[in-house]
């Protein structure tokens, strides 16, 4: 089944019918639909809070008796510190209390339990511009900032490794004492198959190398966090977090109390996308300034302060190579990437595999070698971005393959779809498909685009350029596709619980609380919350009151990244909705003397439909239930079906199921002065089921905006130790006149592991919009850019080689001298069946 | 140097005593608790703090308070009549135009300008009248689609 | 949150209070238009006046006076924003509204004023950051430091000057009024600027920009073209002016300027002389812009390598002067029928 979802709601559509768009406001009045609230583009139940500026972020919240904290940082990229005098800060007027790193417990930390290496403020030595060394809280903002300014460190500067070379050119320099070799945090090597043979087979072998550039989530809210320590010894937080069940499992290692005196609240989120995601040095201050002061303490990040602290995208260097048929079946691939880490390990370790492990997911690719390697360096650590670790070698492997379907005088769009994956079966690296609706995403943005007159009109074999007549701007098109997780198959921490809890409650009013550990970081997780209960339960989502991201409150959600909530917490929603639903149906069964499975629960009744009139209002329901069975509260478990590969590694790459997209994009350049200006992106996103076609559309989009970012002009860029532009002016983030329409296509494949079927949209589609532009240009203009972001420069010098004759190539032109370890040599899975069933824990 | 100021926002005039450096974003969220204006920089560069001044679209991060006297200042606060929502709030609710809802105070009162000047503008026009306001979230897309559904709801002529 | 250091705020409402104000507090005292360019370099602690002088409340700085047949006095405190929508600016000084309506964001158009972005302070990716962040790096002379870290044994500052009406305006021919307790003078635009990135005004700190005038439109075209990375938000790093008056079928009279590749606005003399007198067809431009882009010294420190700020120079000349021409820009198809 396809659904354009330009038909069920705005979609990317013009504005030329009133009546379509109000859809959403409607009450869904077509006869004939199998849900009542799924598949609906209803508004999301926080909509109307954030409409006229009710919803309460972390920064609005203002408590009697608040002090402001503000962090000092370090000037320096690598230093040792010799020592900190707060004695001038302390006595400023108005400072309530000045914190070093002796004021913590000595513990180290970091979201991984393998990289136990941040300090919140440093005691020995800083690692980065941007480290805390101290903290202040203070009457208001202005005095936390002078008293800053007061503190007196002294630093014993040390080299600062500003690149992976450098990193590993200076083994003498250490930024850290533990890792796999000398300022190498991680060092992996994975075989499945003997790729030499693979390539021997081959018709075609290429090798290639990439790079792709480091930038940062930008969330448009600042992070802050509100602590508040009271006298009975607890401690709340509020926090801009996308990870309340993390942040309260470290801040009581960090500061040695017991866990069960801690609450964190996740407040509502302004923008994640995976940069909320780490425990940070303020949310840790402002916890132990307010022990200290006996009073509320914010700390609010300036924009500056959150490049610092980012964990964005890893700059990747990679080389690929990759043995095609001459019909393009990939007969074997191997990859080889080198990540630049920055100052700590933060998820690092996680997105080093995630740079190999998730490619054998898209197509055919039976025999795979990967390695990769995360080095350490004085900038601020990278981690967690939208795509976590595969948006990078996705670029390799996306223009590789276009590259060899030009060798091989293939359409690029039927290439890939003669190699797709095959669903329900295991790739090379063990990993379980299930559904695949990559073909037919192809086939939508193909011809919604006009694909083959584009690509073969505009062609013009001769110039390798295309011919379009149009100014002195040149058009072409490019494709690209992708997949990626719904959800990672483990928790950052080994353990056998829920992946995801809910508890559902129902009260004498008809309306339903929902108890939930899950962030809304405006991807609509609330909102779905509140869905799936109202299908289940057939009452109407405004009856459901979601109470999310409460440590003391909710049940544990491990958190908002990895694409893991929709199908977790909505998983464990439906369990506990069905188990809420079983009592009740029991309750009015009696009453109505009838089977309970012959009830239906639908417009806030419950009866059954043949005898609708003697149908029993769910609040009366509830009350029959309760009478019967006590108070109505139900929980639902959910945790991923355990089918990590069994070997070394096997952990990072499992997931439910995966979503899958392909994007054609429309450009053109000019020639002249090498801008590159885009018209139209063409979507097909495989979501398994829109559980809201309108949230759906919405990550989408979203996914592609910050695909043409990352693509043409986001980057983090480091000059003398320092990110050189760490403002939104000068870092670039695409305003609306660089955006071009993106017109969506929703492709529903019925997942069996997902809630009603439905897989990620947040993340994946964000994958193919890169490879897709750089395939783009090459067509318009005929320049191979390698590297990204694509500037005009890169486009400039490459048609100055093609005048000059030489190969119109742009990139890396080396790859680092590195020894990887022996791989972990594994028999490759590739094309065995998916197991059957798959044994899902808590399920019954 | 503090200062008395009357500043009337949303048709309320409020006596206040503030430090006159403090800038209008600063005195709503912090002396006014108007926390619906947010801010993402601080320096003119994102147009999250963005309020109408006299209907017009201004950041609040870069004006001083001091300077708004005479002004009528109206925030995301303030779009709403009564209980009823400005269509703009409305459409931004039901096309999902608003995620995680930290840029959507300021471009709704952005649009609210444009539509007051421009009832039926085309998406071009919109695109450009938004383009200082910087969304991370939407790629626009429903923003500028919500935009256009306001302004067929507000009775434009085609 | 970044906030402001604090200051005396006077908001006069005469020309005659302002000028006082500023005469009797020297150089603590800065003025104020819309803040735009101000505030944020005094959040970053560039500037850290304790008397600001606002210029908002003063009338005879507002508005546009006058036609396009006998010149137009824009006062210094009009918005950016009713300068790019002017219907006699449109029509007879088009550059000016483009450039206008190209500064920054509409939101920042409808505080800036035309004065403050005459006055806009020269700008550099070392220099506009936070004061922590020039610590970290180490100060530059303009603020704070010894050396320029741009080119460091220069004994000047090449901050660039970040105005897009400023070339244009100084390629129209304006003068601009400038006011104090000393008196009152006009001078040429181009006499308002200094190459040097830290005293890029050659005024007095006491004297106020009152008012721009230009010359009759007297048949005179113009155009702008901006280089930045992004539709909106970015400063220039590159601006063409260019203004010219055909005398028949030939070119009479030419102004080129460029932006944002210097501390001040960079005439091109020789490049506008090439054209006099020829008709203007693709050779001739071509020739031109390669004569214009001979003064642009972009360095590097802003945004885009200034390589290519400075081979842009030449394309953004030639796409002007065609525009200017009626051509299409360079490289159409339409190339043949000049
Ligand atoms: C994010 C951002 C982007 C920007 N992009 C651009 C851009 O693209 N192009 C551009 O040109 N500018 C840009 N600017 C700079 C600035 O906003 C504009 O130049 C604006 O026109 C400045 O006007 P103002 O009235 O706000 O100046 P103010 O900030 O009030 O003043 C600027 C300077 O001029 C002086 N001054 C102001 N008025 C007078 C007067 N009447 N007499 C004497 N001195 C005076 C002030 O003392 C101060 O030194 C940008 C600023 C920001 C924050
Ligand atoms: S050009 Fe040199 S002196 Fe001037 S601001 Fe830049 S670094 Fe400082
Ligand atoms: S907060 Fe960014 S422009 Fe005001
Ligand atoms: S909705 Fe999140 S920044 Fe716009």
């Amino acid at each position: 089944m396809s659904v354009e979802s330009g038909g069920s709601s705005a979609g990317s559509a013009r504005a030329t019918d009133g009546g379509r768009f109000g859809r959403g406001a409607e009450p869904p009045s077509e006869g004939k639909h199998e849900f009542a609230v799924i598949g609906r583009p209803l508004p999301k139940i926080d909509a109307w809070a954030k409409v006229t500026g009710e919803t309460r972020y972390a920064d609005d919240f203002f408590l009697p008796r608040m002090a402001y904290g503000r962090l000092l940082r370090s000037p320096h990229a690598h230093a040792r510190i010799r020592s900190i005098d707060a004695t001038r800060a302390r006595a400023l007027p108005g400072v309530y209390a000045v914190i070093t790193g002796a004021d913590l417990p000595r513990v180290k930390f970091g979201i991984l339990p393998v990289s136990q290496d941040e300090e919140a403020l440093c005691t020995e030595k800083v690692r980065m511009v941007g480290d805390a060394v101290a903290a202040v809280a203070a009457v208001d903002e202005e005095t936390a900032d002078h008293a800053c300014r007061l503190i007196d460190v002294e630093y014993e500067p040390l080299r600062a490794l500003m690149s992976i070379e450098e990193s590993l050119a200076h083994p003498e320099v250490r930024i850290h004492e533990y890792g796999d070799g000398p300022n190498v945090h991680k060092n992996v090597a994975l075989q499945f198959g003997d790729v030499e043979a693979a390539f021997a087979r081959a018709d075609l072998v290429r090798e290639d190398v990439f790079f792709y550039e480091g930038n940062t989530h930008l969330p448009m809210e600042q992070h802050a966090a509100v602590a508040s320590a009271g006298p009975d010894g607890k401690l709340t937080l509020w926090s801009s977090t996308q990870t309340p069940h993390y942040v309260h499992r470290l801040l009581a290692k960090i500061l040695e109390m017991p866990a069960a005196h801690i609450r964190v609240v996740a407040t509502p989120v302004g923008g994640g996308f995976g940069g909320k995601l780490d425990p940070f040095a303020h949310e840790i201050a402002a916890c132990r300034l307010s022990q200290l002061t006996g009073r509320p303490v914010k700390i609010a990040c300036t924009r500056e302060e959150v490049f610092y602290i980012h964990r964005g995208r890893h700059p990747v260097l990679m080389w690929i190579k990759t043995g095609f048929t001459k019909h393009g079946e990939i007969t074997g691939c191997h990859l080889r990437t080198w990540l630049d880490g920055g100052a700590y390990g933060s998820y690092g370790v996680a997105s080093t595999f995630y740079t190999g492990v998730i490619n054998p997911v898209t197509y055919k690719i039976p025999v795979y070698k990967f390695e990769g390697a995360r080095v350490f360096t004085n900038k601020p650590p990278c981690g967690p971005k939208r795509g976590h670790g595969t948006p990078q070698p996705r670029f390799a492997l996306e223009c590789q393959i276009d590259k060899a379907a030009e060798q091989l005088g293939l359409d690029p769009a039927e290439m890939r779809k003669r190699i797709l994956a095959e669903p329900f079966t295991k790739t090379a690296n063990h990993l379980t498909v299930t559904t695949i609706g990559l073909g037919e995403c192809i086939d939508r943005v193909v011809e919604a685009s006009g694909w083959r007159a584009k690509w073969g009109g505009w062609r013009s074999q001769s110039e390798g350029a295309s011919a379009a007549p149009s100014d002195n701007r040149r058009r072409g098109v490019g494709i690209a596709c992708s997949a990626y997780l719904t959800g990672a198959g483990t928790a950052v921490y080994w353990n056998s619980m829920p992946h995801s809890g809910v508890i559902v409650r129902a009260d004498r009013s008809g309306g339903v609380a929902v108890l939930c550990g899950a962030t809304d970081i405006g991807q609509g997780s609330d909102s779905i919350l509140a869905y799936l209960p109202a299908e289940i339960l057939g009452i109407d989502p405004k009856d459901v009151h979601v109470h999310p991201a409460d440590t003391s409150l909710t049940p544990v959600d491990l958190g908002s990244y990895s694409s893991r909530v929709t199908l977790m917490c909505g998983m464990a929603a439906i369990q506990a909705s069905q188990r809420l639903r079983e009592v009740v149906a029991r309750a009015v069964a009696r009453k109505l003397e009838v089977d309970p499975g012959a009830l239906a629960f639908r417009e806030r009744k419950v009866g059954v439909p043949d005898d609708w009139e003697k149908a029993v209002d769910f609040a009366q329901a509830v009350e029959l239930a309760e009478a019967m069975h006590g108070v109505l509260a139900f929980a639902g478990s959910y945790a991923p079906p355990k089918r990590a590969g069994k070997y070394k590694g096997g952990g990072v790459g499992p997931s439910p199921c995966y979503s899958y997209s392909a994007c054609v994009v429309e450009l053109s350049v000019d020639e002249e002065t090498g801008e590159i200006e885009l018209h139209d992106v063409w979507i097909g996103h495989d979501i398994g089921r829109a559980l809201n076609p309108l949230l759906v559309e919405g990550q989408v989009e979203g996914s592609v905006y910050m695909g043409i970012g990352e693509a043409l002009m986001e980057g983090q860029v480091f000059r003398n130790g320092v990110h050189k532009q760490p403002s939104l002016l000068e870092y670039k983030s695409p305003t609306t006149l660089e955006t071009p329409e993106i017109h969506t296509f929703l492709v529903e494949t019925d997942d069996p592991e997902g809630p009603f079927g439905a897989k990620e949209a947040g993340q994946g589609p964000l994958l193919p919009v890169i490879p897709a532009i750089a395939n783009a240009v090459y067509h318009a203009v005929g320049v191979r850019c390698d590297e990204v972001p694509i500037t005009p420069e890169m486009i400039l010098k490459g048609l100055e080689l093609r005048r000059r004759g030489k190969a119109a190539r742009v990139g890396p032109e080396r790859i680092p001298r590195f020894t990887f370890k022996e791989p972990v040599v594994v028999e490759s899975a590739f094309g065995q069946p998916a197991d059957a069933i798959a044994v899902r824990p808590f399920a019954q | 140097m503090k200062a008395r100021l009357s500043l009337t926002v949303n048709g309320e005039t409020h006596d206040i005593l503030v430090p006159v450096h403090k800038t209008l974003l600063e005195v709503l969220r912090e002396d006014l608790g108007l926390t619906g204006t947010k801010h993402g920089c601080e320096l003119g560069e994102c147009g999250t703090c963005t309020v109408l001044v006299n209907g017009e679209p201004v950041l609040s991060c870069l004006a001083l308070p001091a300077d708004l006297a005479d002004a009528e200042i109206t925030t995301v606060e303030g779009m709403a009549e009564g209980g009823r929502l400005h269509p703009l709030q409305q459409a931004f609710a039901e096309l999902g135009a608003a995620q995680c809802g930290y840029c959507t105070p300021g471009i709704l009162l952005t649009a609210q300008a444009l539509l007051a000047d421009r009832p039926s503008p085309t998406r071009q026009e919109v695109k450009e009248a938004l383009a200082g306001n910087l969304c991370r979230c939407t790629g626009y897309t429903k923003i500028l689609d919500a935009v256009e559904l306001a302004a067929l709801r507000m009775g434009a002529p085609r | 949150m970044i906030r402001l250091p604090a200051f005396t705020y006077l908001a006069p409402r005469t020309l005659d209070d302002a000028a006082a104000a500023m005469a009797s507090h020297g150089a603590e005292a800065m003025l104020v238009a819309g803040g735009t360019d101000l505030y944020p370099n005094m959040k970053r602690r560039q500037f850290e006046p304790t008397v600001l002088v606002g210029l908002r409340a003063i009338r005879d700085l507002q508005g546009v006076r006058g036609g396009a047949r006998d010149g137009i006095t824009i006062g210094a405190g009009t918005t950016l924003s009713a300068v790019a929508a002017h219907r006699e600016i449109i029509a007879h000084y088009p550059a000016l509204a483009t450039a206008a309506g190209l500064v920054s964001s509409p939101q920042l158009r409808n505080m800036g004023t035309l004065g403050g972005n005459v006055c806009v302070d020269t700008r550099c990716n070392y220099y506009n950051q936070s004061y922590e962040w020039r610590k970290a790096v180490g100060f530059c002379m303009k603020k704070d430091g010894a050396i320029c870290l741009v080119a460091p044994g220069s004994p000047r500052c090449w901050a660039v000057s970040s105005s897009d009406t400023a070339p244009v305006l100084w390629s129209l021919g304006a003068r601009v009024r400038l006011s104090s307790t000393a008196g009152e003078r006009t001078i040429p635009v181009e006499a308002l600027y200094r190459d040097d990135g830290i005293e890029y005004l050659a005024k007095q700190p006491g004297e106020i920009l009152t008012d721009v005038l230009l010359p009759a439109a007297d048949g005179w075209r113009s155009a702008y073209l901006k280089l930045r990375r992004r539709g909106s938000f970015d400063f220039p790093v590159l601006g063409v002016a260019v203004a010219l008056r055909m005398d028949g079928r030939v070119v009479g009279d030419a102004r080129i300027v460029i932006g944002a590749v210097a501390s001040q606005p960079r005439p091109a003399p020789a490049a506008a002389a090439a054209l006099v007198g020829e008709r203007l067809g693709r050779e001739l431009i071509t020739r031109v812009a390669d004569l214009a882009a001979g003064p642009a010294k972009p360095l590097d420190n802003t945004d885009f390598t200034h390589p290519y700020r400075k081979k842009m120079t030449r394309v953004f000349v030639a796409r002007a002067l065609a525009s200017l021409a009626g051509l299409e820009p360079a490289g159409r198809p339409a190339e043949e029928v000049a």
